[in-house]
């Protein structure tokens, strides 16, 4: 069984790498949030989710980032489409490059962007006063949050789609039309499912970007409580770490659930085919 | 099945947006019932040729496309009611064999039951029953090509498209998958257009051949016409092998500038007979012997004989040509 021991030999320091950068830290976080906090008699786990302002700011965060995920994909998949099947057209590369250069920005500044694009000084807000007189904000609200969100989510997954749709091989829908498929069968029968594993890829890269987005959130300083705004609140402002170690823990394990749950539905589909 | 129909193109060119010309303009007829075997290299516009046919590709203005008597030049791929075979098969990842060969049946609103009837017809006809509920990344070259073929026939179309049928699959199973296919075709009745690059698989499956280079139909008739009365070089090149000799001993002996020839109307003598030549190689094929010549002044040929024929290389022989053309 030398082959057998060879393999452990070679295993072993991505085992100790494994078990000291991530095991160790995460059994101790998960510790930290079972412990009592401050004058409860109760687990920080017990008031994560019995206390509503805690569970309001999960809802708050699966909320907004499945609607920041759904509609990412609803833009990109017509703009991806677009690109790929139009290889050149005059402008395709500038037009490119402008859909990727927010890719590198951190949180902050893409905050900064929506602010400066719909805060009280930005431009939606000047041109609607100037055209209809009303006030127009939307940077601190939801709708701010959103646009932030889908600031960042959007180049990412334009790229992953872009790819999927150049791989599909064009003879498919040419077989599809001369049997007789109009445009959208073509496009709910053949394109879709050849989609389906691109989209559940890109659609789980951006929720959990979005569930963890923290940025953003704090320079718009919105008066929403997402998960990482309310983790960074327990541990910094109230040193509260028992609470602040339980929500790491639920914000992993809601991330996880729904992007299991993404995924076994993605499967049905695709078998369902 | 339908009655066959007769498709007619009139003035069909098609030029691609940045100015090279696919296809010179081209009047084609194809009688109804028959298969035609559109045959050339790679490049010389038979699959743009095709793909017109079927509406993928629309021709140049001043063309125009009948189908019996219904003009379709403006009628899209979807209700031109085409039966096309691509190439490489283009068969749906995401369905198996069943569903790929009910799919046509399944846009045109096909009730379940009348499609499982007409997809299991379709399966017994390509010798398939066995593997409907196969994916497709399950079947080998053969099946796939197969699969293909169910489909296109199962939505009863008015006319087959076959582009390059039997190009993606190995020798062995080309020749046999290529009876099967003629034998089918023959059965169906259905007016057909075969796009081929191989002159045997479109002498064999072609009532008549279009042969096509660069853009043009340079001969169009049966596959014996073509072989025997070649219009052009290029037709007697591309079905066969053609040798030409010129000049020299070929003028005084036969008083011809040259002679064109194909290796089988050559007979090999003893010296002293005919045009005098040498053996270079020889090659022993089974059901005959092909062999390299050379004349004195360095023009090479080639020759088939029986295969009792004695001659080896360096052998010097005399060599009647029996049924020489003048080039």
């Amino acid at each position: 069984m030398g082959r057998r021991r060879a393999w452990l030999v070679i295993a072993a320091p991505a085992v100790v790498l494994f078990l000291a950068f991530w095991l160790l830290p995460m059994v101790k976080l998960a510790g930290i949030g079972a412990a009592t906090s401050q004058g409860m008699d109760a687990s920080a786990y017990w008031l994560v989710v019995t206390q509503p302002r805690y569970w309001q700011s999960l809802i708050n965060t699966v909320a907004l980032s499945l609607g920041a995920t759904l509609a990412t994909l609803v833009i990109a998949l017509p703009v991806s489409r677009f690109l790929a099947r139009h290889p050149d057209f005059p402008g395709r590369r500038v037009l490119m490059s402008l859909l990727l250069f927010p890719l590198a920005f951190p949180g902050v500044v893409v905050g900064f962007l929506v602010i400066l694009a719909t805060g009280r000084q930005g431009v939606l807000n000047t041109l609607s006063k100037a055209l209809s007189g009303e006030p127009v904000v939307l940077a601190y609200g939801m709708a701010g949050l959103f646009i932030g969100y889908l600031y960042f989510l959007l180049p990412r997954t334009i790229g992953v789609l872009m790819a999927a749709v150049e791989g599909i091989d064009k003879h498919w829908l040419e077989a599809a039309q001369t049997l007789g498929a109009s445009p959208w069968r073509r496009f709910v029968d053949i394109e879709l499912p050849a989609l389906t594993g691109a989209l559940t890829a890109a659609g789980a890269m951006c929720f959990a970007t979005a569930m963890g987005a923290f940025g953003t959130v704090f320079t718009l300083g919105t008066r929403i409580d997402v998960l990482p705004i309310t983790i960074y609140d327990e541990f910094t402002n109230y040193a509260n770490l028992p609470v602040a170690a339980a929500l790491s823990v639920v914000l992993g394990l809601a991330t996880w659930a729904v992007l299991y749950l993404a995924n076994s539905l993605a499967a049905r589909t695709a078998r369902g085919n | 099945m339908t009655q066959p129909l007769t498709i007619r193109l009139d003035n069909c060119a098609k030029t691609w947006p940045d100015g090279t010309r696919a296809l010179a303009p081209l009047d084609l007829s194809i009688h109804a019932g028959e298969t035609l075997a559109l045959l050339g290299p790679s490049g010389c516009g038979k699959t743009t040729l095709l793909r017109m046919i079927c509406g993928l590709e629309r021709a140049d203005v001043g063309g125009r496309i009948h189908f019996g008597d219904d003009d379709v030049t403006q009628v899209a791929p979807e209700a031109r009611g085409v039966g096309v075979v691509f190439q490489g098969y283009a068969l749906f990842p995401n369905m198996n064999v069943a569903q790929n060969v009910g799919y046509g049946l399944k846009i045109r609103g096909v009730d379940a039951a009348s499609r499982r009837r007409r997809v299991a017809e379709m399966l017994e006809l390509v010798e398939l029953e066995a593997l409907a509920e196969r994916r497709i990344d399950q079947l080998s070259g053969g099946q796939r090509q197969r699969v293909a073929l169910a489909r296109a026939i199962a939505i009863e179309p008015r006319v087959l498209l076959l582009d390059e049928p039997l190009t993606a699959l190995d020798a062995r199973l080309r020749q046999q998958l290529r009876v099967d296919l003629a034998k089918l075709l023959k059965t169906l009745g259905i007016t057909c257009v075969i796009v081929t690059h191989d002159q045997e698989e479109a002498m064999m499956l072609g009532d008549r051949v279009a042969v096509m280079s660069a853009g043009r139909l340079e001969q169009l008739g049966a596959p014996e016409t073509l072989y025997r009365a070649p219009a052009s070089p290029f037709v007697a090149d591309f079905l066969g092998t053609l040798c030409r000799l010129e000049g020299g001993e070929v003028t005084s002996r036969h008083g011809v500038e040259s002679l064109t020839f194909r290796p089988h109307e050559v007979e090999l003598a003893a010296p002293g007979q005919g045009l005098p030549a040498r053996i270079q190689a020889r090659f022993f094929l089974g059901s005959h012997i092909r062999f390299e010549l050379a004349l004195a002044d360095g023009q090479r040929f080639t020759a088939l004989a029986a295969p009792d024929a004695v001659w080896q290389p360096d052998d010097a022989v005399s060599v009647i040509i029996e049924q020489a053309r003048v080039a």
